[in-house]
């Protein structure tokens, strides 16, 4: 690959981008960008490929086809700005350690071969867990925590990273309402310090008032853009097919109003 | 005892092994892949006659080349069937260990078929013969579990983080297939070590013992691996020693029932995941919870009347007969909280206190 930029003014630019599993396409032609400094959400119904796309973007799963850059560069050069957020089932939470040592292995990539976290490390994860605050909770072993204190041990692991694109995988998934918007708050302040935050989201009533850009997704893209101007029935409706009828009791939705009208709604 | 030269070489043969069957089952079975140890060693038996007939002598290095020879492929067989076929690991791994521990069985009959005089004692590897090793032997042992320790040492954070979430340890550059395999092939070798001294069969509980007893005892890997390695060798001296008691005793089965003693003492009793432990402390909580319980309620009871510390006691007495709750009046009463007044049971000024207390908790958490 050549050391010329592709698209250095996109927090994450994706082109052409397929992927296939067991024959079956999970993702088809894939084109979407996101501009740096938002806080956007990925949306669709279930095996729409959210998940697929996050893992396809840090290079987790091959693609069939296609490209990603993030600030003009692969991934693979940009890794250390880059924090990611794993579904929280995705690990054994009896593993033998520490909240603080799983903040820690935010580092581990940054640390290099052959040393082991020292007294600086364990200083900025005390950080990052005060952050989400779960300082009280450092010395605490994981399976003890609840799904939500996991759940910000997790946030916490990406913190450290200090990265400028934040990628996570369902993280409002099993938490109760009060760390549901600690956990919006602190993205929202990431995003306010010019950071770019990326979320698989699954609850379509909190989408308008978190988040400032939208991507929805079906296997392929189905509207991208500002909230205010994505957000339409026929949009959702396009997305979600059938399970359009759960969304019909939001009179917003069904109620034609343009993107101008809405835009004033939006926070 | 001591002095004696083939004890010596067991003793210290039995440290190694415990050492290194300890520290790499650790991580093995955090991945979930106890089993691998398993199938490694069965794979190994195909791999030691081949490396008999090629050498035409029981000779240490080609026998173990052999033997890691055929634990690598089977080990990739593993991994083919899992990625290529719909087989889960377990069955792959069932699948492999049989199909390769009938083919050394096999092999072991042909080359008794042979009539070489050289092969006395070849399906000694079946079950271990630790009081034929020898110092030669001892120190190829020493090497393999000398680089696997630098080798955990070295790479702890990555094995470490690659056991906890390899999906993370990929998305951070680390290169989570060649560790996988680093961390397999240290595992053949420790099956190599374990070969002489608890033969193939049982092998596999070498690797997967220490390791479950350990974490039973301890919440932090940096704890329980080095638990681990300790267990094992503590059950390999044993083992040895106890074998010394009688004539002809088999040294490997005897270190394997002592590690499963201490599998078995770490499940019923370690604090906080053992069995018993658990039991006991349920119960405790539970009669706790259900003196709190009456306490409150007697409380409730009293603000009712309008009487600050005056239960129904009569209702208690009589009308709920269960002895249950009679039980639990008696606790109470023990411990000074509750107080017998003309046929009523009372809340003791410190009962008072302690129901109030415990309401206030049950609040704090509500808010």
């Amino acid at each position: 690959m050549s050391n010329r930029l592709h698209e250095p003014g996109l927090a994450l630019h994706v082109e052409d981008l397929t992927v296939s599993y067991h024959g079956k396409p999970v993702l088809w032609d894939i084109d979407f960008d996101i501009p740096p400094g938002v806080m956007a959400a990925i949306v669709g119904p279930n095996g729409a490929g959210k998940s697929t796309l996050i893992k396809s973007v840090l290079g987790l799963i091959p693609p069939m086809a296609g490209h990603v850059t993030l600030f003009g560069r692969p991934y693979r050069a940009q890794r250390k700005r880059v924090g990611y957020v794993p579904q929280r089932s995705s690990v054994d939470w009896d593993f033998p350690t520490t909240a603080l040592d799983v903040v820690t292995m935010g580092l581990y990539g940054q640390l290099g071969w052959l040393r082991w976290p020292g007294r600086r490390e364990r200083r900025r994860a005390m950080e990052a867990l005060a952050m989400v605050g779960m300082q009280d909770f450092a010395g605490r072993q994981i399976s003890q925590l609840s799904g939500g204190q996991q759940q910000r041990v997790f946030l916490a692991r990406a913190l450290v990273q200090q990265a400028d694109i934040y990628l996570l995988d369902e993280p409002m998934a099993g938490v109760d309402a009060t760390t549901e918007r600690a956990i919006v708050e602190l993205l929202q302040r990431l995003r306010d310090e010019g950071r770019t935050v990326i979320v698989v989201h699954h609850d379509l009533q909190t989408v308008r008032c978190w988040f400032d850009w939208l991507l929805m997704l079906n296997v392929r893209v189905v509207a991208q853009g500002p909230v205010e101007q994505v957000w339409t029935a026929e949009n959702l409706r396009r997305t979600y097919g059938g399970q359009i009828a759960l969304l019909d009791g939001d009179t917003s939705i069904t109620a034609p109003a343009g993107p101008a009208a809405r835009a004033s709604g939006a926070s | 005892m001591l002095g004696d030269y083939t004890l010596q070489n067991v003793v210290m043969g039995a440290l190694l092994l415990g050492a290194i069957s300890g520290v790499l089952g650790s991580f093995a079975m955090l991945r979930r892949q106890s089993l691998l140890g398993d199938t490694l060693s069965h794979a190994a038996l195909p791999g030691v006659c081949l490396g008999f007939i090629m050498a035409g002598s029981r000779e240490m290095g080609s026998l173990m080349a052999g033997a890691l020879g055929t634990g690598a492929v089977a080990a990739l067989m593993v991994v083919l069937l899992t990625r290529y076929s719909r087989l889960k690991t377990d069955a792959a791994l069932g699948i492999v260990l049989s199909t390769s521990f009938a083919l050394g069985v096999v092999l072991l009959t042909f080359i008794q078929g042979m009539n070489n005089a050289a092969q006395g004692g070849l399906n000694a590897f079946l079950f271990g013969q630790a009081a034929a090793t020898l110092r030669s032997d001892l120190l190829l042992m020493a090497g393999i579990t000398a680089l696997a320790l630098i080798l955990v040492l070295g790479l702890w954070k990555e094995f470490k983080l690659i056991c906890f979430d390899p999906g993370f340890a990929r998305a951070q550059g680390l290169p989570v297939l060649l560790l996988e395999v680093v961390l397999t092939v240290m595992i053949a070798l420790a099956v190599v070590v374990g070969l002489q001294m608890v033969g193939v069969v049982l092998m596999a509980a070498m690797v997967i013992a220490p390791a479950v007893a350990a974490r039973q005892w301890s919440p932090r890997l940096e704890v329980m691996v080095p638990l681990a390695a300790l267990f094992g060798m503590a059950a390999g001296v044993s083992g040895a020693l106890i074998s010394t008691l009688g004539r002809g005793l088999a040294t490997g089965p005897l270190i394997i029932i002592c590690v499963s003693g201490f599998v078995l003492v770490s499940l019923l009793l370690a604090p906080r995941r053992g069995l018993l432990w658990e039991a006991a402390f349920r119960l405790r909580q539970r009669r706790r919870l259900r003196q709190q319980q009456l306490l409150t309620r007697l409380y409730r009871q009293a603000s009712w009347h309008g009487e600050p510390r005056r239960g129904s006691g009569r209702k208690l007495a009589d009308d709920d007969c269960d002895p249950r709750t009679r039980r639990v009046v008696r606790q109470l009463e023990q411990r000074g909280l509750v107080g017998c007044h003309d046929r009523h049971w009372m809340l003791t000024a410190e009962g008072h206190e302690a129901a109030a207390r415990i309401l206030a908790q049950l609040e704090g958490r509500a808010t």
